[in-house]
């Protein structure tokens, strides 16, 4: 029998990702940038979601990674529309300089 | 008998004065006032004349007070002998003042405010002397405490009015604490307030008790009734109106003291050493009021430590035994005080305002009624047989005689000195040679009414009234055998104190000063009143305002409670400003706060075991 | 073969994830995202989901990318210039993601150390007719729900980007 991967391993690329999704959120300021490292971490999760099922030998997981995409899909649109009219407003991408809500 | 009308006439009167007196004229509130009043006697003398011998007490009950397990105080009403005499007391002498203040307060501000405060006054004493038990007595005590402070306070705008006003209050409070205490005993040891219960049952108590007891309404009757320690508010309480003064500093309030002493008479006979210390005090504070008195020059005050003296004698005489005695006394101090009193108002009222004797004289044929009444008062307050005062004092000398020759010799000699102030005041002001300023003018008839029958009560008032056979179903007479040695004592010293007086201040002028220059020091003892006051406040007075200012309210209330209450809104404010700077409105630390956050929940997981 | 399959797309997944936080102009990280999502593709079929592989490349990567790249395109956005000015993200960022991944790791070891293997054909469980009955049986009100959701976002996201009415 060929050996299989160990489950560990694909938690750990989970993790991975996660955490470069993290890193570009907290580092980045082009505010495109920052949605896409937001996109990552979502597929990072997914990825937890169906080593998971794998293990339970249940299709929730799936099922849950399915609901995941759809609104992701929805967030983008949204988001990527509000980014427009921020842009519109303020002729900048930078996520700095976003920030009347301050103090 | 409806008691409860003779209290109620007066209060409807404070009420309809007090609410609409403003908008009243003169007749209205007078009719008011006078009106109340004179019902509320035309109603006592129905109820005296329906009752008959009143040798069992009526009693009515209105509605139950205080109820609590066992314990129980009804609002009751009782009337006895004893209160038969102060309630015609009261109010009979409450008329003829109110009358009489219409002549003197006319020209005043405040008019009804006067009528109002008075009547509230009048009701509270009826409730005191009608009461059935400690509490309802107390509820009157107090209220005429308060009526007191309104009264004496009545010229508002005068610091001194006010001040003399708290002082009395807050002196009278430091005897109804003992009053209080000694009602909480009552309740522990007999279960109840009421008095025919309480008298009932005292024989079979013990002495301790009951002596704590006795000491303790001593205590609230000093308070009332001006005794040592507790005097030093009736000087001051003459800036009040002199109808007050009449009514409440000489003929009522002041006398409620002695009035409870006397109903609480099982409790006292019973208490010797309370008894013993009910004579000595009344004694002391005769003899020692009667030295300041002899030197005051103001015409009021002379007056008021005569009444503290005279108080004085009444306790001596409760004290000694002789309640009845005691009793006999106010009846008849109530008229000869009132009268000098009013006599000196009208005095004051004649020279526009004049109270220093020294600025008096000569005013015998300007003003010939008041000279007459106030002559009146002089011989009856001096003993001089056969007016009111002499038969009262002298029962008061015979019984102390009996019970212990050193009190009768100090009695008398403050008699023979009451007859030289009050004589000595006569003289400054009604003869010799005018010393003031104002225009001498004879008072109303108004106010020279009430002053004219006062006038007629003492000097015939103490052979008519014989009180002591009157209470004599209460407080049996003692054995008679008249002792005609005391009596002839007590009179010589009384006569021969109004000859020292004429020979001081009518033949030979400057022989006061002579003496005065020659023992400086005790005259300028006695002239200040021994500093009584100035001891008081730096004693007791002073260390308490400061006590308060620096510990209590410095101490607790600003640094602690204020500081605490304060500390929190601050500690509040510096913790929402260091959190407001999370609000930093850049996402990215947002982010970073969330990856933290999380890296401290895994590392809380890790450490408490969930993820084993 | 999982095990070299596994680690072949595992890498480019990585690498292709540093590339998304590292570049500097957005549509080099847009692609990078799209290679991200590719590999993923391949392990999610490594894991037996079917549908879900074929989910990710058609939405994920066909749609949700693609506009993604028209919005890049759209705004003309260019390289990041300036230096940014969050001090917590300079101070505590890198410190704190170290100790994220770390404890992730280190959890995930403790949890599943003789946990099974994953191989190639395993799980039939995630095949179009699986998730497709559970969507529509156990699971049909989110299914209701998240069709709504879809048209509201439509909605909003048309909203929001129009021009303007004068």
């Amino acid at each position: 029998m060929t050996a299989g991967v160990p489950l560990s391993w694909y938690l750990i690329l989970s993790a991975v990702l996660f955490t470069l999704g993290v890193a570009g959120f907290v580092f980045r300021r082009n505010i495109i940038t920052v949605f896409m490292s937001i996109e990552l971490m979502l597929n990072a999760v997914n990825l937890s979601f169906i080593t998971f099922s794998y293990q339970l030998k249940q299709v929730n997981g799936h099922i849950f990674s399915f609901f995941v995409m759809v609104v992701a899909a929805a967030e983008a649109a949204v988001g990527l529309a509000i980014i427009l009219t921020v842009f519109k407003n303020r002729s900048t991408l930078n996520i700095d300089d976003v920030s009347s809500m301050k103090n | 008998m409806q008691l409860w009308l003779i209290p109620v006439f007066p209060l409807a009167g404070f009420l309809l004065n007090g609410l609409f007196g403003r908008r009243f004229s003169k007749a209205i509130i007078n009719g008011i006032a006078i009106g109340s009043v004179l019902l509320s006697f035309a109603w006592v003398l129905k109820t005296l004349l329906g009752l008959g011998e009143l040798n069992i007490p009526h009693a009515e009950h209105y509605f139950t007070w205080i109820q609590s397990g066992t314990f129980s105080v009804g609002f009751d009403f009782a009337v006895d002998r004893l209160t038969a005499v102060m309630l015609l007391v009261v109010t009979g002498i409450g008329s003829l003042i109110h009358i009489y203040a219409i002549g003197y307060m006319a020209h005043e501000e405040g008019y009804y405010r006067f009528f109002a405060y008075m009547n509230l006054f009048m009701f509270f004493m009826l409730t005191l002397v009608l009461g059935a038990n400690y509490l309802v007595l107390f509820v009157g005590w107090e209220g005429v405490g308060l009526c007191s402070y309104l009264l004496i306070g009545f010229y508002f705008t005068k610091k001194i009015a006010t001040d003399a006003g708290n002082k009395a209050f807050i002196v009278n409070r430091i005897g109804d604490f003992g009053f209080s205490l000694a009602m909480f005993l009552i309740v522990v040891n007999f279960g109840s307030l009421d008095f025919t219960t309480v008298f009932q049952a005292v024989p079979g108590k013990s002495e301790a008790a009951l002596t704590a007891i006795a000491f303790l309404l001593l205590l609230g009757a000093c308070g009332k009734s001006a005794q040592l320690p507790l005097y030093v508010w009736l000087p001051d309480a003459m800036a009040g109106p002199t109808p007050v003064s009449a009514l409440i500093h000489a003929a009522t309030m002041v006398t409620a003291g002695v009035y409870m002493v006397a109903r609480s008479s099982a409790i006292y006979t019973h208490a010797p050493a309370a008894m013993e210390a009910v004579a000595i005090i009344g004694l002391l504070t005769a003899f020692f009021a009667a030295t300041i008195g002899l030197l005051q020059n103001d015409i009021k005050k002379v007056f008021a430590y005569s009444t503290v003296s005279q108080l004085g004698y009444m306790f001596l005489g409760a004290g000694v035994g002789a309640f009845s005695a005691g009793i006999y006394h106010l009846v008849t101090h109530a008229f000869f005080k009132a009268l000098l009193f009013l006599g000196a108002g009208s005095l004051i009222h004649a020279l526009g305002g004049e109270q220093d004797v020294r600025n008096m004289g000569g005013l015998r044929s300007k003003i010939p009624w008041t000279f007459a009444t106030m002559v009146c008062a002089g011989v009856a307050i001096a003993g001089v047989p056969p007016f009111a005062g002499f038969y009262s004092k002298d029962a008061i000398l015979l019984a102390a005689d009996r019970h212990a020759p050193w009190m009768y010799w100090v009695g008398v000699i403050t008699a023979g000195m009451t007859a030289f102030y009050v004589f000595r005041a006569i003289f400054l002001a009604f003869f010799g040679r005018y010393r003031g300023e104002a225009h001498p003018h004879e008072s109303p008839w108004v106010m020279l009414g009430p002053l004219v029958v006062l006038a007629a009560l003492s000097l015939a008032g103490g052979k008519l009234f014989n009180v002591p056979e009157f209470l004599s179903p209460l407080f049996p007479l003692a054995e008679e055998g008249h002792d005609i040695g005391p009596m002839l004592v007590s009179v010589a010293f009384g006569l021969g104190g109004i000859a020292l007086a004429y020979l001081f201040y009518v033949a030979r002028p400057g022989l006061p000063d002579a003496l005065a220059a020659s023992f400086s020091g005790l005259y300028k003892l006695i002239y200040n009143k021994y500093f009584v006051d100035e001891i008081y406040a730096a004693v007791v007075v002073d260390p308490v305002v400061s006590g308060s200012r620096e510990v209590l309210w410095k101490g607790m209330d600003v640094a602690v409670i204020d500081g605490a209450v304060n500390g929190v809104g601050n500690r509040s404010q510096r913790l929402g400003g260091l959190l407001k700077r999370l609000q930093s409105g850049s996402i990215r630390s947002y982010a970073v706060w969330v990856l933290l956050g999380s890296v401290l929940l895994l590392l809380a997981m890790g450490v408490a075991g969930g993820l084993r | 073969m999982d095990v070299i399959l596994f680690l072949i797309f595992a890498v480019i997944a990585v690498v292709c994830g540093i590339n998304v936080v590292v570049q500097s102009h957005p549509i080099s990280s847009a692609i990078s995202l799209i290679g991200v999502m590719g590999s993923l593709a391949v392990l999610y079929l490594l894991l037996g989901a079917e549908f879900l592989a074929a989910a990710q490349v058609i939405v994920y990567a066909g749609a949700i990318m693609v506009l993604f790249v028209f919005v890049i395109m759209l705004l003309n956005a260019g390289s990041e210039t300036r230096r940014g000015r969050s001090f917590m993200a300079q101070l505590l960022g890198v410190p704190l993601l170290i100790a994220f991944l770390g404890l992730m790791a280190f959890f995930v070891q403790r949890l599943f150390p003789g946990a099974a293997d994953v191989h190639f054909g395993a799980f039939r469980g995630g095949t179009a007719l699986a998730v497709g009955r559970a969507l529509f049986t156990q699971f049909l009100l989110p299914f209701e729900v998240v069709s709504v959701l879809i048209l509201i976002a439509i909605l909003g996201a048309v909203v929001l980007a129009r021009k303007e009415l004068e």
